[in-house]
């Protein structure tokens, strides 16, 4: 199964004020932090690692010049 | 320091050539009497093969070295009559446990499966193997060990490579027929031959402190590893325990640290003290500063050179990969140099020395590489992903298999080897794996199956009852039988069947070495005939497949 990266997420608004708010009074370090453990426990309920490595490709080509 | 152990010291040996000016003549010459020079000689000796073995000092491994020796290497030992001592000797430990800053993250279990004669681990001190190993070497009446016989010059001839020796009362030139590289990670022969040694250093400084503990206080026989702890904050911490009440203390120390200023007992104490606690009294037996390297050589086998443990493959010690990948080294070579030596193979079965070690190699430096950077993070995202795998491991079960304090050696599976007979078994122990261990009744007593498989020879495993097979010259019949049966050994447990994953009436061919070399469905003297002759690296005839 390849990555979807079709739009999957109803309310994207909501789930990206979220994402900021979890953040609210880290400072860079801890809010690094909190992101790696988000991104570890996605990966982990993903489990495929051909879907894995694609994203990881995809996330890095995606970065603007 | 040390109070433990004292190195014995061994006398200097001037050979006759000294005095002649005559070159010696050997078949085979083993440069450095380490664990795996010593191991290698012992194996070989087994076979019937006699070598001499150069060392330039005059004492085993000295100070704070090898302390884990894996199940597989327990397992050489044992097929080499020293595997009980060590056991006896050494201190059986399988739970580690892992803490993040002030808490314990999680726990693991090594070997969760019974039925094996040897546990995941033991730790022993390096010294004592090779005391031991000199001590059976010597006991064989074939292994010449020279003391205090440096190598200052090698030149590798196509016939034989040629030494010169250095001993305390003068020189004298060595022509062997094989030489056999121990010479550690600094090889001298390795640099004299000019042969490239790449791979990476980590930039970061490791504190090893043996250190003996008051008998009245106990510590678990577990290994701990602390990331980040409050006794020393930003860096890891790794103990372990040893006999004689010794304990091993890893302490971390960043590339910036001063190796000298470290190993001053005034700066060693509190580090411990600060550790232990302030009611645990110790003594310091050994203190050391450590970089690490993980590097191999591009082939081992070079001619009539072949390299063997540090000097072919070096790699940081979380995992305790160095010695007993050394270790295997040697149990892979012997058994094939003494089949080359005795015309039962063609001098091009050495050539798989390489195709089943270096995959072995490769596999070790990959594991020891990335605990090495889990434990020392390179970059800020590295370091955020590694702290949050152990936030996140405290909680949450999936987290604790991504902690890596090192993955713990385990034997290497020589799965594409030249010399397997592929198979296709569902499961069980596949072509190219060391035997799986498992209890067995002998004649009512019991007993182990791997103290009756390899050695010298090959054996047929055949899970079935005694009966006449035609086997080739130089394999040996083994059956072993599913109820009390005269003359076989009882799988009362039917695990020495599940394991290698045959039916019932099937066989497995293992080399002298244990390692499966193919498995059959029925004893068919045929097909085990070309396994054979495959696994001898010999031209096989037409492969009927089988199973
Ligand atoms: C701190 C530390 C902890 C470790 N922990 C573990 C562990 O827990 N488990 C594990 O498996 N491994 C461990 N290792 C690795 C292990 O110690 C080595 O892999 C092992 O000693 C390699 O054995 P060897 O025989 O190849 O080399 P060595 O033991 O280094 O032996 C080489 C021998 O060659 C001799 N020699 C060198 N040059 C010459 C010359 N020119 N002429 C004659 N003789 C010469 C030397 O005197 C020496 O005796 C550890 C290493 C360190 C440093």
């Amino acid at each position: 199964m390849p990555l979807d990266t079709r739009p999957r997420v109803a309310d994207p608004d909501a789930i990206f004020a979220l994402l900021v708010e979890a953040h609210a009074g880290l400072d860079e370090a801890a809010s690094r932090r909190l992101d790696a453990r988000l991104v570890l426990l996605l990966m982990n309920h993903i489990g495929d690692e051909a879907v894995l490595r694609e994203a990881i490709r995809l996330a890095r080509e995606s970065a603007q010049a | 320091m040390p109070t433990t152990y004292a190195n014995p010291r061994y006398p200097a040996v001037v050979p006759a050539a000294v005095r002649s000016g005559r070159p010696e003549h050997r078949q085979v010459a083993i440069v450095g009497a380490g664990l795996v020079g010593l191991t290698l000689a012992l194996d070989l000796a087994s076979h019937g093969i006699p070598s001499v073995v150069l060392d330039e000092d005059d004492t085993v491994s000295f100070g704070s070295r090898a302390i884990c020796f894996a199940k597989r290497t327990l397992e050489i030992y044992g097929r080499l009559g020293l595997g009980r001592r060590m056991l006896e000797k050494g201190i059986t430990w399988k739970t580690g446990r892992v803490f993040h800053r002030d808490t314990e993250a999680y726990a693991f279990d090594l070997l969760p499966e019974e039925g094996h004669e040897y546990p995941a681990f033991i730790n022993l001190q390096q010294y004592y193997a090779e005391e031991w190993l000199v001590e059976a070497c010597n006991a064989t009446g074939l292994v010449e060990i020279r003391w205090r016989n440096r190598v200052s010059a090698v030149e590798n001839r196509p016939e034989a490579a040629h030494l010169w020796v250095e001993t305390p009362e003068g020189d004298y030139t060595l022509h062997a027929e094989w030489l056999l590289a121990c010479d550690g990670a600094r090889s001298f022969i390795r640099e004299a031959l000019g042969l490239p040694f790449e791979g990476k250093v980590f930039r970061d400084r490791f504190l090893i402190a043996d250190v003996v503990i008051d008998k009245a206080v106990e510590f678990p026989t577990e290994r701990w590893f602390w990331f980040d702890p409050p006794f020393h904050p930003g860096q890891s911490v790794l103990l372990h325990k040893q006999p004689d009440g010794v304990w091993r203390i890893d302490f971390q120390l960043g590339w910036d640290a001063d190796p000298e200023e470290e190993k001053r007992p005034e700066k060693v104490i509190p580090r411990v003290a600060a550790m232990l606690g302030p009611d645990v009294p110790f003594a310091l037996e050994w203190v050391s500063v450590y970089s690490f390297r993980c590097r191999r050589l591009a082939r081992f086998v070079h001619g009539r050179t072949i390299f063997a443990g540090d000097s072919a493959h070096q790699v940081s010690p979380f995992g305790a990969r160095g010695g007993n990948g050394g270790v295997q080294d040697a149990d892979n070579l012997a058994w094939k140099l003494a089949a080359v030596l005795r015309g039962e193979a063609p001098p091009s079965l050495l050539e798989s020395y390489d195709a089943e070690r270096i995959p072995a190699a490769d596999e070790n430096i990959l594991h020891s590489t990335r605990a090495t950077d889990f434990i020392t993070p390179k970059t800020p995202a590295a370091r955020a992903y590694r702290d949050a795998v152990l936030d996140l491991a405290r909680r949450f079960p999936f987290a604790r298999p991504w902690v890596n304090s090192g993955r713990l050696s385990r034997p290497a599976v020589l799965a594409g080897s030249p010399l397997n007979t592929p198979d296709s078994f569902p499961g069980g122990a596949v072509p190219g794996s060391p035997a799986p261990d498992a209890p067995v009744l002998d004649a009512g007593r019991a007993d182990w199956l791997l103290r009756h498989l390899g050695g010298t020879r090959f054996t047929a495993l055949v899970f079935g009852p005694p009966r006449a097979l035609t086997l080739p010259q130089g394999v040996v019949a083994l059956f072993v039988t599913e109820a009390d049966t005269p003359g076989a050994l009882w799988d009362h447990s039917g695990l020495a069947r599940a394991r290698f994953g045959v039916p019932a009436g099937g066989a497995v061919l293992l080399r002298p070495d244990q390692h499966v070399a193919a498995r059959f469905a029925d004893p068919d003297p045929e097909a085990i005939g070309a396994a054979h002759a495959r696994a001898l690296g010999r031209a096989a005839p037409p492969l009927r497949r089988a199973a």
